[in-house]
């Protein structure tokens, strides 16, 4: 047999028939649901009269709507109500498993997932949402889509597919202390641009990568999208079995001794061929702070602003040009030298219970810097119960951070939690793009320590500097 | 599903790289419960100013694109969020076709269940396109987007242009095969059965 890539093998596996007009058609075996990409399908299957195959691959949760406070007395603004509403109603309506607002395991869909043991190594996981590649961290092949593919899995369990190429990122190296998954993300997505996987399927290796926790696996896989890939994958292992093992939704008994001889497989094979190769090597990395409007926009914290005139092209220099504006920052400044007013802390891509851990260490015995405003939120509620089961809340608190209820909060900011026009934000999420956090406000991507960092000392700082001191 | 065959209109040419699908469509109109009414929104943060009213500048404010249903766009168009409220937005704004020397690949999907027709066209000829004063053509059954005495053929996988042509919906499609998926199920709960979702 042809030596097969991790993401070949979970295709070949999932490769129900081809379609009469020649697509391949591709089992889904499981099913994120939230508020935003949903109502539509749920319409449509109405409209159609058509059931949902099978309610009970699915899990949803209410995440980008939800307030972060007081959260105990309903959500004030109406259109976020309403389409809460809408998913209570539809769930209800079709029998899907819910976890509802009140509930500790309530919390972002990507977070939540790997959470319940809904996660599994091998199975093919889709959401209408583009961080669903967050979900490869356990080796499955799990991928963002529209609201007319949810409403198609909804209908098919399936979905019409093209295969992706292969594309193999090695790590080479260890991580230096006090660097993780972030700034291996935001270095990767430097090195190839945001369009650099498009088409393909990102598999992460490496040492640096099997010295990775979950979370960190998690949160690297969760910026594949960011870099053009519709998946990420990492291939299972001892610290993803560890990871799973007794999850609510995982399996027990035989059916995980079954289960562990199966995911043990799912490895690339040797002599496998990628399409693409990249290899960065880490040992030398620094940690990195973006400075555009777009993730690929990155730097390290020695760095500085570029020049435009630099650029390789006419039509970059046009682009770094209109980001310098709207950032508001002038070429050749130091990363060091920009200043703060907000830091966001969570989101799908570092709202776990790691990443808390990260930002506490820093933040202890110390105060946010004056004029800071400091949003720590937890990616799930069973996170945040964890979080202040180990005191982090209070240490939060006595730096002067707010400690928030759980949701996709100033991610995007379609909830109460906005930056103003103008703001600038060091933040722990995904994307820098305009308006992203609020309409005119500014976003600098960084890993939870180094937002932590900036918290404290009111502008961009090398947390090394702070914790190796 | 309205099908596309030939469109023949106005082209907007907003030649900026990676346009993503938050400038597109940001998210307070992502609260909505249905398909329609997004075109007024579309493009939002930079065609409008804080007081809502338009900004001039903005190409789509302009006579004669504010009735464009062409979109020239620079490369990896629609990157990011998977928000269909993206084609949606393009599509009731009346934007049928978008030309650009490379797309997302969820935004890419969600055009053909719209159908929007997503161009991919090297980035020179978009820039000559953009210099045309008149209409283009875009003809999905000759591949060829022309305008202004030029000519320009593209690539597109036969399954999608079908879908295009005659307007299919995927799910009919898709339920042709509804024994396969049963006798997939049946094999799969023998092979994996740790995949069934056990209820706590």
């Amino acid at each position: 047999m042809t030596a097969r890539t991790l993401y070949d093998k979970i295709w070949d596996e999932h490769l129900v028939a081809t379609r009469a007009d020649g697509a391949s058609l591709l089992y889904i075996d499981r099913h994120l649901v939230h508020e935003v990409t949903s109502p539509q399908a749920f319409e449509g299957l109405r409209e159609a009269g058509r059931p949902l195959r099978r309610p009970n691959t699915i899990l949803s949760v209410a995440d980008h709507n939800v307030p972060t406070l007081d959260r105990e007395k309903g959500i004030h603004d109406e259109t976020c109500r309403l389409q809460v509403e809408a998913l209570e109603a539809n769930v209800k309506a079709y029998g899907v498993p819910y976890l509802p607002l009140l509930d500790d395991r309530q919390g972002i869909v990507h977070v939540v997932g790997p959470e319940q043991g809904f996660t599994l190594p091998g199975t093919t996981i889709v959401c209408g949402d583009s961080h669903t590649s967050t979900h490869g961290a356990f080796g499955a092949l799990a991928f963002g889509i529209g609201t007319s593919e949810v409403e198609h899995v909804m209908a098919t369990q399936t979905l019409p597919q093209r295969k992706s190429k292969n594309l193999r990122v090695r790590f080479e190296g260890s991580l230096p202390r006090n660097l993780g998954a972030k700034d291996l993300a935001l270095a990767l997505i430097g090195r190839i641009g945001t369009a650099g996987g498009t088409g393909h399927v990102m598999e992460f290796s490496g040492p640096a990568i099997r010295a990775l926790s979950m979370e960190g696996r998690m949160t690297l896989c969760n910026m594949s999208i960011e870099g053009g890939a519709r998946s990420g994958l990492v291939a299972p292992d001892e610290t993803t079995f560890a990871y799973l093992q007794d999850r609510p939704l995982a399996p027990r008994d035989a059916m995980w001794e079954a289960a562990l001889a199966h995911w043990r497989r799912l490895v690339s094979d040797e002599s496998a061929t990628f399409d693409t190769e990249v290899t960065l090597n880490v040992a030398s990395l620094a940690p990195q702070v973006t400075w555009g409007t777009s993730p690929q926009w990155v730097t390290d914290i020695a760095g500085r602003v570029p020049d435009p005139e630099t650029a390789a092209s006419a039509d970059d220099r046009l682009s770094m040009l209109r980001a310098l504006e709207y950032m508001d920052l002038r070429p050749g400044t130091p990363i060091e030298a920009i200043d703060v007013q907000a830091v966001f802390i969570g989101s799908c891509t570092n709202g776990r219970i790691e990443d808390l851990r990260e930002a506490a260490v820093v933040a202890r015995g110390r105060r946010v810097a004056p004029g800071v405003r400091v949003l720590v939120v937890p990616g799930s509620g069973l996170v945040k119960r964890q979080a202040e089961a180990e005191g982090l809340d209070r240490i939060f608190l006595e730096a002067g951070f707010e400690w928030r209820q759980p949701g996709c909060s100033m991610c995007l900011g379609m909830n109460d939690d906005r930056l103003d026009e103008g703001v600038r934000c060091a933040s722990t999420s995904n994307r820098n793009f305009e308006g992203r956090q609020g309409r005119g406000s500014r976003t600098h991507l960084v890993s939870p320590g180094m937002a932590a960092a900036a918290a404290v000392t009111g502008h961009f700082t090398d947390v090394r500097r702070l914790m190796e001191a | 599903m309205e099908p596309f065959v030939t469109l023949t209109g106005v082209a907007a040419p907003l030649l900026r790289a990676n346009i993503d699908t938050d400038l597109i469509i940001p998210k307070q109109f992502l609260k909505t419960l249905v398909r329609s009414g997004l075109g007024q929104h579309l493009f939002s943060e930079v065609r409008y100013d804080a007081e809502g009213r338009e900004r001039p500048d903005f190409i789509l404010n302009q006579a004669p694109y504010r009735a464009a249903s062409i979109l020239l766009a620079g490369p990896n168009f629609g990157c990011g969020s998977s928000r269909e409220h993206a084609p949606w937005a393009l599509k009731d704004f009346g934007i049928r076709a978008v030309l650009a020397p490379s797309f997302a690949d969820i935004f890419y999907t969600n055009c053909f269940a719209n159908g929007l027709l997503p161009v991919t066209l090297p980035m020179a000829a978009i820039e000559t396109l953009a210099t045309v004063a008149g209409p283009l053509t875009v003809d999905l059954p000759a591949q060829q987007v022309h305008g202004g005495g030029h000519s320009f053929p593209f690539e597109l996988e036969p399954t999608r242009k079908a879908v295009l042509l005659e307007g299919l919906d995927e799910i009919k499609r898709t339920e042709a095969n509804l024994a396969d998926i049963a006798a997939f199920e049946a094999r799969r709960r023998q092979t994996a059965p740790w995949v069934e979702i056990r209820v706590p």
